[in-house]
């Protein structure tokens, strides 16, 4: 086994471990926290699989903006005496059920199907490939999409203020 | 493990896979709402690891990269929005468990 692949397992483990925390731990602090190694653990796939710049994205917007806030909200809104009570589960037992009937379906259909294959499976940096396909053929959704975090930004905003009583 | 390799399409498959079922675990099993989140933010994780998956070994292009950036960026609006109402409840109701917040109104 050479030193890449052991990296993969290594982020492999990683990814799925603090998934597992998010899913199963008590503690909503606990949980919050293991998402960074799964947000981590991601952009270390990214990486693996030659997409630098979305890996970079990955970094900077999931480990730095949304765990941020996760983490404030729940700073915010927890009492840290009674965290049982704020992150108890519900119906453990036939949640268990649909997911391990979910993934059992979802790898049988990874191992079975024949999937289509590149003739050539190309390493080499993708930010101006993206740049340009931003600016192409992705100019409208692109520009809605600008549209829809003017929108997120006004609305998180007006929802999470105040209101001043007169 | 035989087929596990960083070179396999399926390994990374397999991981998202069980990202997605974690993520749904966690949706379903929470009463916490930031805990739902939470459970989103793994299911969107999984569905970007799908796309960046398949843009490398299949089609080869970039255009599935330009998908999971879309995906991330909704995901960051979806967190402000979503965290954004989750205090808005607590202020109302002071609790942010999800079957206790059942009315519409004050």
């Amino acid at each position: 086994m050479d030193l890449s692949t052991a990296v993969f397992y290594l982020v492999a483990l990683i990814t799925v471990g603090s998934a597992l925390m998010v899913a199963f731990s008590r503690n909503i602090i606990y949980s919050a926290f293991s998402l960074l190694g799964t947000f981590a653990g991601a952009a270390g796939l990214y990486v693996f699989l030659g997409a630098d710049f979305v890996a970079a994205v990955q970094l900077l917007i999931y480990v730095g903006g949304i765990l941020v806030l996760i983490l404030f909200a729940v700073m915010l809104t927890h009492r840290i005496t009674d965290v049982e009570i704020t992150n108890r589960a519900a119906g453990r037992i036939p949640a268990l059920i649909i997911t391990g009937v979910f993934i059992y379906l979802l790898i049988q259909t990874v191992r079975e199907t024949p999937w289509a294959k590149a003739k050539e499976v190309i390493h080499q940096p993708t930010a101006a490939r993206i740049g340009d396909l931003f600016l192409d053929s992705y100019l409208l959704p692109f520009e809605l999409a600008s549209l829809v975090l003017l929108a997120a930004l006004i609305g998180a905003v007006v929802i999470s203020r105040k209101e001043i009583k007169e | 493990m035989p087929g596990f390799s960083p070179n396999e399409l399926s390994s990374y498959l397999i991981i998202s896979a069980i990202l997605f079922a974690l993520g749904l675990f966690t949706v379903l099993t929470r009463r916490n709402a930031i805990s739902v989140l939470m459970g989103v933010e793994l299911i969107l994780n999984s569905a970007n690891i799908n796309y960046v998956a398949f843009s490398h070994f299949a089609s080869g292009n970039a255009d599935g990269q330009i998908y999971a950036i879309f995906v991330i960026m909704l995901a960051a609006a979806e967190a402000a929005v979503g965290l954004a109402i989750v205090l808005a409840i607590f202020q109302i109701f002071h609790t942010i468990d999800v079957e206790a917040v059942e009315t519409l109104r004050e």
